[in-house]
């Protein structure tokens, strides 16, 4: 299984592959912003899954969200937004824009892997 | 400093606990005794779980005497625990019932031991959103029991904090059925009515309820010593329907409790049914 993490955060993104790592991901990929998260789609193709970071420079989540959705090609990876933002209408932006699940900070171990779960990734 | 409580204490919430609920906390994990019960000793001003005990020593009949069965007994619990039963529920288990249920277009549905409310409220979800004909249509009913008082006043209002709505519950869902309320995430009443909640101690008579479809009793009987779950079991028995789906947790099995019973297999996911006579 591959993951794709985007968030501006290093030390999140360490917390999120040790997690994944756990959950016997082979493939995981690390943007710091929704821009290099689309570099990374273009040049490795989609992943399984990408947990994505709402308020990051240059590119935000909800608009790489919506970037990924405008190509069919990427139609077979799910998306979870893990951001701060912990209020139903965000949630909604994020779902309309076409993320699979909503994952709010802070996190633990159980309530990532439980999106997973929900999704079929685990 | 938050030190062990005295064996004689340990045993004594142990054969409490045991006396009220039939559970059997064993005794390696006295370390919940601390952890659990020095918050009550600190409310009541006890000074310490020792303090506490003697308390209980002394005045048998008082109302702290429930407050620790219940805080001993309450179970960690989350929305949609163990995805591939809920799968199994949705697509399997519930179709099938509803299909067999058109003539008398009634479905009975128990939550067992409910604690918080996740269970009885992710029923009433995965019933509202796959099923809405049946649930604006039907009598369904979806019966929500706990031994805690604490606990179902807990799940009767419906309100999570953002921990436990992270936790298992699909995002749709929670922005469709749920709202917030001064930081909390409380059930809408779309939901929360479809739910009856009712005080009840699975070791005592369960009077009043009716014949279930479904009856989820999950992370219960591992509590249980063999004869309660036995007794516990044939009242299941008699309570089911003979085409109705009990549900038990991942690591639990009626097998050598009681051979009426026989495993159903949906994938990854097993429910108990009534062996035909």
């Amino acid at each position: 299984m591959r993951a794709l993490i985007v968030d501006d955060s290093r030390a999140t993104r360490a917390v999120l592959r040790r997690l994944l790592h756990g959950l016997s991901f082979d493939g995981i990929a690390e943007a710091g912003d929704g821009r290099q998260a689309l570099e990374e789609l273009s040049a490795n193709g989609p992943a399984d899954v990408a947990l994505v970071d709402w308020n990051m420079p240059v590119m935000d989540g909800l608009e790489f969200v919506s970037r990924v959705r405008s190509d069919t090609a990427n139609d077979v990876m799910r998306i979870v937004m893990v951001t701060t933002e912990a209020d139903a209408d965000h949630m909604v932006s994020a779902l309309e824009a076409g993320a699979d699940e909503y994952a709010m900070k802070p996190f633990t171990a159980a309530v990532i892997r439980d999106k997973l779960a929900l999704l079929g990734v685990v | 400093m938050m030190g062990s409580p005295d064996p004689s204490t340990s045993e004594f919430v142990r054969r409490l606990v045991h006396e009220r609920s039939a559970i059997v906390i064993d005794a390696s994990k006295d370390y919940l005794v601390q952890s659990r019960l020095a918050p009550v000793a600190r409310d009541a001003g006890l000074g310490g779980v020792d303090g506490l005990v003697e308390h209980l020593r002394r005045q048998p009949a008082s109302p702290l005497r429930d407050v620790v069965v219940d805080a001993m007994t309450t179970n960690e619990t989350s929305f949609f625990r163990d995805a591939a039963q809920w799968e199994a529920l949705a697509t399997h288990v519930l179709p099938e019932l509803i299909e067999r249920r058109r003539a008398q277009r009634t479905l009975t549905l128990w939550s067992a031991a409910c604690s918080s409310g996740q269970e009885p409220y992710s029923i009433a979800m995965l019933m509202a959103d796959r099923f809405p004909r049946v649930v604006a249509e039907w009598n369904v009913r979806i019966v929500a029991s706990d031994l805690s008082a604490e606990m179902l006043g807990r799940a009767a209002a419906g309100r999570y904090s953002q921990l436990e709505v992270n936790r298992g519950l699909p995002a749709p869902y929670l922005v469709r059925y749920f709202r917030q309320v001064s930081g909390q995430w409380e059930v809408r009443d779309e939901v929360r009515q479809l739910v009856e909640f009712r005080a009840l101690n699975l070791v005592e008579p369960w009077p009043g309820l009716p014949p279930v479809d479904v009856l989820c009793m999950r992370n219960v009987l591992i509590y249980f010593d063999a004869m309660t779950k036995r007794r516990v079991l044939s009242r299941v028995h008699d309570v089911l329907r003979p085409d109705g789906h009990l549900m038990l947790g991942t690591a639990e099995s009626t097998l050598y409790s009681d051979e009426r019973f026989r495993r159903v297999e949906f994938g990854r996911a097993t429910t108990y049914q009534r062996r035909t006579a």
